[in-house]
């Protein structure tokens, strides 16, 4: 398959502009006329409902949460990023273009992070007529936050609540059109399948959560927003809820897969506590702006941080990287801190954490002042922890928080089977191998208001759609499938619970394709997940019926597709000889360590096509071409 | 459009009285106004220490002024009817907020005070009927002769009788109670809450229920302990 | 430690519920509710039971998934966290946990702890937003907004719409979540154009809702994991008041309180289909 990535040509700068005039626009009394399917109310689903609505088109939106409000954009912290220089520190649209394809470890479409860039700047403008209540200097005038992997600051924030207030942003404009009557909500349903007719998506099957009802329903485009996929590892910072699969059931519907292999490690995250743990609180990175990072400089140091003075300490990050320090990407500071937990230098109980301590702040500007920064982020881990961060330094650990990689979408957010677009986390597009901070939120908000709203006009405007009902063969077959695979997992009655098996996968997920990876790991894992999925389908136990609430069947249905997805990112993992970003494969580093990319061989976008459960799926290859920002190894140092 | 799954079947929008909110307004609006009375009734009561001659002048002189009485008891009355059809419709309606209650239930937040509002007001009305036909009608007037115009008379005669002045005691001392939460509340139904006026108001609040409390009470207590015979 | 947790169980709002007491002999001190639940609900399995159903997802005190009543208190005995954040360590071993959903009549009953709260998206639905369509907005600093009011706006913007509030209060009342949408966007310039409409509708829709009166006793306030100020409560009934006494004529709508699940009959034909 020739992947068609539709990039404009020209120069960078105009190159946006020049697609939305070339995009073809549905008239005002035709918009009405057409439906629109939107999968996710987060960030970019959300996002797209409204603005989609707004425009005049009939959408349906679904979420699998009792509201849309839930969505798991909701827990993001630290900001939003945008090239507004207000801080007159720098910054520019370029700038940001610069930093996050450098970020990306050179893995991301320049046009794609161009036009990201570009659109950020509006997101604010639009955000802040919204109500979002952004940080204020006392002046009125916005101001901003750094962030890591940047040297200027430019990022917004609401407390340590940026995601919430976003979202809500969102999800206020879409209920103003669910009363206007443009968008009718769905929440409480999952989609469980994709509708293909004669090559387009054109619907979906959902299970209505509380009755078990499956529906179909029928549009002319179907536009998926259901976030990433991180928790394939089970432990992981997403929502327990958080799942792959809408994007996966689209994937076997024909939807290319990629990137899969490329995950974000978070280096400030709440250190495991014990077998029972049922997910990881991120710490947002802000705080690496005021908190050093430090670990004993003698292995198995036990004495208390207090106890151990300045000079018996290591602040390994301003060691290492001088000029970035603390902020440097959050690749770095999570392999970092692996790298020294593996020396035996990590502290806590586990042996996995580092301190990041504030003392130095509090006695440089104040507890108040550090307060007002993080009092919440404050109060939070003590909650967790019982220990009082103002006094005793934190400890922290990387975790999985977000998944680059997600369904292979062109510059139109469109994936290979026409119809079906792909927004936010749930595609691959702009992050490349590695994501800035506070660049998540706006990529979801940039392809939900900005993005989609054109392009979706453009498909609609120059397709035919012939009528179709839940009566056509492919809808009734995509039925008959999600009834026959949700019968399947209520009779096998066996010995073991969903979560076994889900913490169990997690484990090897994280061990084998986790923040580092070897050749022979990664084969013994694919064999590992092979042997236990197909327990899974003999041994899991799924209790209750499928005609009710059954919280059960929901979460077998997703890690039956986790399983698929562990596998692919297994393979993509194996199949990609070199470390870049997220991925880094021990085979393939400098000699201090750092990640060695490999341009010559593996300067491409991998997009897997599925063959079936268990077989080698297909790969096709889509070149990266870098004109602006050339491919140099990332210093941070 | 059908939407399934959140049908907007239209409804008309509850109007002012008919939204739980405005029948808050009205009850602030009709507790102050009944507030203004009880003060100018204290005031007047703790005439008594007086003496006999000026408490009685002030009831004829009350009773002089008969065109600005009527009017101003006809107030009352439609402060008092309103007040309480707001508190019966909107306490059936809390009944059925929650119609399966909880086996358990702590309150963690709220005064003492403010969740008795429901029965200290009850309370409170029926012993304003009793204390209106002992002193104003002079229909129950146990212990002695209800003598019209004898306000200093029928004032001491009536709280000779012990069981009077304890079921005054008691009924006043809910009034204060209704008052303690009923005074700051009614400047949160109209609008106004401040984070640093608010906590004043409240002990405000407190000092004037207690004070208004104190001058009705002195007076039975007086009479039982012979300060005034 | 051991712990006895008393849970309601019930099939569907259909069914009767009762209590269901289960003895914990392994609670880790460090586990959070849900993960106590986590851990009860595997064990039920194994034994060929139903898994208590609870309401969760962010598991981070930010999404307002989860919630439910332990011993009579929203969200336990922890202010200011929601039982996603409640850990262990703040219950006594041996001691009784009664938990019980959310109650109110606004909030119909769906199976065990899950409630619907869909009352809550309906209030917003009906003026909880600034009326900008994407593309309309002027620059970000167009609007100085002094850092009080912006914190104020974020004091009530924090709200989570857990519905602990309305589980609180002996009323059953929404005051606190309405109002807390009332002022976050009541005090911002942005929101100054459609303050009046803002509050009456929301107003009306709230009262169209089987919710209670608010006795302004601050119950809510005390139960919310947030803390939302009594305060949001009085400015609603400001813009309320002041919205009715400017209103020309009758501009709001409410729409009814819908607590039906189903779709209807089986795989219909989706009657939102174009063609």
């Amino acid at each position: 398959m020739t992947l068609d990535s539709k990039l404009p040509t020209g120069p960078i700068e105009t190159s946006w502009p020049r697609t939305k005039f070339d995009l073809k626009l549905v008239n005002p009394a035709n918009k009405r006329k057409h439906s629109i399917i939107v999968v996710g109310s987060g960030l970019a689903g959300g996002s797209a409902a409204a603005t989609l609505g707004e425009l005049g088109y009939n959408v349906k939106c679904f979420c699998f949460q009792d509201s849309p409000r839930r969505a798991h954009s909701i827990a993001a912290q630290g900001g939003i990023n945008a090239a507004k220089n207000y801080q007159n520190d720098g910054d520019s649209v370029y700038r940001l273009f610069y930093d996050t394809v450098k970020g990306g470890d050179f893995r991301a479409r320049e046009a794609n992070v161009y036009r990201l860039a570009e659109i950020s700047v509006s997101i604010i403008d639009q955000c802040v007529a919204q109500g979002v209540p952004f940080a204020r200097e006392y002046g009125g005038a916005l101001t901003n936050r750094s962030f890591g992997g940047a040297q200027v600051s430019r990022t917004f924030y609401a407390r340590g609540q940026t995601g919430q207030q976003l979202l809500l942003g969102a999800y206020q404009a879409l209920e103003r059109q669910v009363h206007e009557g443009t968008v009718a909500m769905y929440p409480r349903t999952e989609m469980l399948d994709l509708i293909v007719i004669d090559g387009k998506a054109r619907g979906i099957v959902a299970r209505n959560l509380i009755t078990g009802e499956l529906s179909v329903h029928i549009a002319d485009a179907v536009i998926l927003g259901t976030g990433g996929y991180g928790n394939v590892y089970y432990l992981s910072t997403n929502a327990k809820g958080s799942n792959v699969t809408a994007s996966w059931r689209a994937h076997r519907r024909g939807a290319l897969f990629a990137n899969p292999c490329y995950t974000q490690i978070h280096p400030t995250c709440i250190p495991v506590s014990g077998e029972y743990q049922s997910k990881l609180t991120l710490m947002s990175e802000s705080l690496r702006n005021d908190g050093r990072i430090w670990v004993p400089l003698k292995k198995g140091d036990k004495r208390s941080p207090d106890q151990i003075p300045e000079a018996e300490r290591d602040y390994y990050l301003e060691r290492r990287y001088p000029s970035f320090g603390n902020l440097v990407p959050r690749d770095v500071a999570s392999r970092n801190a692996k790298a020294v937990c593996d020396e035996g230098r990590g502290v806590g109980e586990s042996g996995l954490g580092v301190y990041l301590d504030f003392s130095d702040a509090i006695r440089r500007v104040g507890e108040e002042t550090i307060r007002e920064r993080y009092g919440n982020l404050f109060d939070m881990y003590q909650r967790i922890t019982d220990e009082n961060p103002y006094k005793v330094p934190m400890r922290i650990y990387p975790a999985i928080h977000y998944t680059m990689g997600g369904l292979w979408v062109d510059y139109n957010l469109q994936s290979t089977i026409p119809g079906l677009f792909v927004i936010g986390e749930a595609n691959f597009s702009d992050h490349g191998a590695n994501r800035l901070g506070a660049s998540a939120l706006m990529q979801g908000l940039s392809d939900g208001y900005f993005v989609i709203p054109y392009t979706v006009g453009n498909y609609l405007a120059t397709n035919k759609f012939a009528p179709a009902d839940a009566s056509h063969p492919e809808a009734r077959s995509a039925v008959a499938g999600v009834q026959q695979m949700t019968e399947k997992l209520l009779s096998i009655k066996g010995k073991r619970t969903v979560d076994s098996f889900h913490r169990e996968l997690g484990k090897i997920m994280w061990d084998e394709c986790g923040m580092s990876r070897t050749a022979a790991g990664l084969q013994k894992a694919i064999g590992q997940i092979r042997s236990l999925r197909e327990e899974y389908w003999q041994n899991v136990n799924v209790p209750g019926s499928s005609a009710d609430l059954n919280q059960s069947l929901e979460k077998a249905g997703r890690v039956a597709d986790f399983f698929e997805l562990g596998e692919l990112m297994c393979i993509d993992a194996l199949e990609r000889n070199e470390s870049c970003g997220g991925h880094f494969r021990e085979e393939y580093q400098t000699p201090d360590g750092e990640a060695q990319r490999d341009d010559e061989h593996y300067s491409y976008v991998a997009a897997w096509g599925y063959r079936g459960p268990g077989n080698q799926p297909e790969l096709n290859k889509e070149p990266l071409e870098f004109n602006y920002v050339h491919p140099s190894q990332r210093s941070y140092k | 459009m059908s939407t399934a799954a959140v049908t907007p079947h239209e409804n008309r929008a509850p109007n002012f009285w008919q939204s739980t909110n405005g029948k808050k307004v009205v009850m602030a609006v009709t507790g102050a106004i009944m507030f203004l009375f009880i003060i100018g009734h204290v005031a007047g009561n703790l005439q008594i220490f007086e003496g006999p001659a000026k408490l009685n002048a002030y009831g004829h002189f009350l009773h002089s002024i008969g065109e600005l009485l009527w009017p101003v008891r006809i107030v009352l009355l439609l402060c008092v009817g309103l007040h309480i059809t707001a508190t019966v419709q909107l306490a059936m309606r809390n009944k059925a907020a929650r119609p399966v209650g909880y086996s358990r239930k702590q309150a963690i937040n709220s005064s003492y005070a403010s969740r008795t509002m429901y029965w200290s007001g009850p309370i409170v009305l029926a012993f304003i009927i009793f204390h209106l036909l002992q002193f104003t009608a002079g229909y129950i007037h146990p212990g002695s002769q209800f003598i019209e115009g004898d306000v200093y008379h029928n004032v001491v005669a009536g709280f000779q009788v012990w069981w009077v002045s304890v079921w005054y005691i008691i009924a006043v001392s809910l009034l204060g109670f209704h008052l303690r939460h009923g005074l700051w509340s009614m400047f949160q139904s109209i609008g106004y809450n401040h984070p640093r006026h608010t906590p004043l108001l409240k002990k405000a609040a407190f000092v004037i229920a207690l004070l208004i409390t104190l001058g009705y009470i002195s007076i039975p207590i007086s009479v039982l302990a012979g300060f005034i015979k | 430690m051991k712990l006895t947790l008393k849970i309601w169980r019930q099939k569907n709002r259909g069914e009767k519920g009762n209590f269901v007491s289960y003895t914990m002999n392994d609670v880790n001190p460090e586990m959070s509710m849900l993960e106590c639940l986590d851990v009860l609900n595997e064990t039920l399995i194994e034994k060929g039971e139903e898994p208590v159903a609870f309401e969760h997802d962010c598991r981070e005190g930010i999404c307002g998934s989860c919630g439910f009543m332990i011993n009579g208190v929203a969200h336990g005995p922890e202010r200011a966290t929601t039982v996603c954040q409640l850990t262990m360590r703040h219950f006594k071993d041996g001691e009784e946990l009664v938990i019980e959903p959310w109650r109110a009549a606004a909030f119909p009953q769906i199976k065990d702890l899950v409630v619907d709260r869909r009352a809550f998206d309906r209030i917003i639905a009906s003026g909880g937003y600034v009326s900008v369509s994407t593309g309309n907005a002027p620059d970000g600093n167009t609007h100085l907004i002094g850092k009080d009011t912006s914190d104020r706006a974020m004091d009530a913007a924090a709200c989570i719409g857990c519905g602990a509030c309305v589980a609180a209060c002996p009323n059953a009342s929404a005051a606190l979540f309405t109002g807390a949408k009332i002022t976050h966007l009541g005090i911002l310039p942005q929101g100054k154009p459609e303050q009046d409409r803002r509050a009456r509708g929301m107003v009306a829709q709230m009262n169209t809702e089987p919710f209670g009166s608010c006795t302004n006793i601050g119950e809510c306030t005390g139960a919310c994991p947030k803390e939302i100020p009594l305060e949001v409560i009085s400015a609603m009934n400001r813009d309320y008041l002041v919205g009715s006494w400017k209103k020309r004529d009758d501009d709001v709508r409410v729409v009814r309180p819908m607590t039906e699940w189903s779709t209807g009959s089986k795989l219909k034909i989706d009657p939102n289909a174009t063609s």
